[in-house]
């Protein structure tokens, strides 16, 4: 079953916040996983294949640039989810 | 500061290790004579000829943030958290360059070596590739498992820009470290080093392979007496993990900022083998070669010497050997050596090994007391011969005058490394 909206962010937010230690409530839509969430390039590859394993997504590579803010990923997850 | 051959004091001291998570604590565990040896209790020890080991006192994950860790090899952990309490110990309240300190970051390095690098992050790395595939290789792998890595970060930590060093030459690898950071200071490439050893390689398979060489103790039913450096008895060494880092500065620097003295870093002797791979040569020539190196190009007077925290691993040929190196360039010297072999007390910590015992040496120095070597029941005839070993308790050390001590380390494929401290 697909998840929604506020599951996918939910699930981010576990996610971030097991990889760079950032509490759950600061992530957000608009939040950028760089800026905002100490997200660096390495520990944004681990946050891409949490997100894979956990919605059922195939997120290649390519597109993990285009992937900004939490509302980015939101949405992509939303548009591709198994 | 172009100067050389200027005199290189210690400043700072950190550890973490089987008896404690800080330098006291360990220090504390070694003149009280406690093993840090207890039994393996993973599940896949069962199957293990080697059941015994002396872990970590304290956890890194009790002391790291969970973020910071998981990108870290356990060698690295252990490494930072050994150089932060140096750094505070020697009067740094932040890292070179930040806002409201006056440590020049062009002028301070780092050097920690470690024997086996990232080992557990490779084997964790490859268990993963195996059981879930190429995508869930962790990103990090590489910057966790470099043998520099603990190096880079401690260099990170501190804000190191003089240069970032790892020379690794087996057990000899933390001293090789401590050696090459006093260089660095006396010919004027930096003012302080940090410097030090590292170890994490309590795994299946690095203790597999080191009981199949018949390196490691059998003693799986008396792990505290396991690790046993010059008693008839010995069977090989027990490994440990842990780190062991100090804070080296030219003695000028020292000075000018009022900082707190251990001891002079009076210098380090270095050879090599060429014998055996693994082998160490039974008569101690290479190693009283690198003994003979110290003396000719230090000042070191043979009469100062009343303490040496011996490699002692507590193998049957390699104890001996380094006893009679001693007996061999000394002489009559030799008779006013206290003899330490604190192995006994915290297993062999490979590369980590000649960082934790500088530490030690340094405070034994300090403080004026010589840790005891322990388990040491029936003495070898061998040992007994040619040196004269602090057995059982702590001993006192003189209490006046200029005393000095040498920290041995030797390493697979032939490593000799002596580094020798006096008081100031």
């Amino acid at each position: 079953m697909a998840a929604t909206q506020e599951e996918i962010v939910a699930g981010l937010a576990d996610i971030v916040n097991e990889i760079a230690g950032i509490p759950v409530e600061d992530v957000q839509l608009d939040k950028s996983f760089t800026d905002d969430l100490d997200v660096d390039s390495l520990s944004m590859v681990e946050v891409v294949v949490a997100a894979e394993e956990r919605f059922d997504v195939k997120i290649p590579d390519d597109d993990v640039k285009n992937l900004k803010t939490v509302g980015d990923a939101t949405e992509y997850i939303l548009k591709h989810q198994g | 500061m172009s100067s050389t051959n200027r005199t290189v004091v210690v400043t700072g001291i950190g550890a973490t290790t089987p008896l404690g998570g800080d330098a006291a604590s360990t220090w504390e565990g070694l003149i009280a004579g406690r093993s840090g040896v207890g039994p393996l209790k993973q599940d896949w020890a069962s199957e293990q000829a080697v059941r015994i080991a002396a872990e970590i006192a304290v956890e890194p994950s009790e002391v790291i943030p969970r973020p910071q860790a998981r990108r870290l090899d356990r060698s690295a952990q252990f490494a930072l958290i050994a150089a932060q309490e140096a750094w505070a110990d020697a009067g740094f309240t932040d890292k070179a360059g930040a806002e409201g300190t006056d440590v020049d970051p062009d002028r301070l390095g780092a050097v920690i070596a470690s024997g086996i690098g990232g080992v557990t992050t490779l084997l964790d790395q490859y268990d993963v590739l195996r059981e879930k595939g190429v995508r869930r290789v962790s990103p990090h792998t590489v910057p966790m498992l470099m043998p520099n890595s603990p190096s880079a970060n401690v260099g990170l930590l501190v804000g190191a820009r003089a240069g970032v060093h790892t020379p690794v030459s087996a057990c000899a690898s933390g001293a090789e470290a401590i050696g090459y950071a006093i260089e660095m200071i006396r010919s004027g490439r930096a003012d302080i080093v940090v410097a030090g050893g590292t170890e994490a390689a309590i795994h299946p398979l690095p203790i597999a392979a080191f009981g199949n060489m018949m390196a490691m103790s059998k003693n799986n039913d008396d792990p505290q007496g396991a690790s046993r450096p010059y008693d008839v008895a010995r069977d090989g060494f027990v490994l440990g993990e842990g780190a062991g880092v100090i804070v080296l500065e030219s003695a000028e620097h020292a000075a000018r900022r009022g900082a707190r003295v251990y001891a002079e870093a009076v210098g380090q002797g270095i050879s090599a083998d060429s014998h055996d791979i693994v082998q160490p040569e039974p008569e101690g020539r290479g190693i009283a070669h690198a003994l003979q190196n110290l003396l000719d190009r230090t000042d070191l007077n043979p009469a100062e010497i009343v303490h040496v925290n011996a490699h002692a691993t507590s193998t049957p040929a390699g104890d001996v050997a380094e006893l009679k190196a001693l007996r061999k360039v000394f002489g009559d010297d030799t008779d006013h050596f206290a003899v330490s072999g604190t192995k006994s007390m915290t297993g062999h910590l490979l590369g980590g090994a000649g960082g934790v015992e500088s530490v030690a040496t340094v405070l034994a120095l300090y403080h004026r007391v010589a840790p005891p070597t322990i388990n040491v029941e029936n003495l070898d005839p061998e040992a007994e011969a040619n040196a004269d070993v602090v057995r059982g308790e702590a001993r006192k050390l003189p209490v006046e005058g200029r005393i000095a001590a040498l920290n041995d380390s030797f390493g697979f494929g032939g490593h000799n490394v002596v580094l020798a401290f006096r008081t100031v």
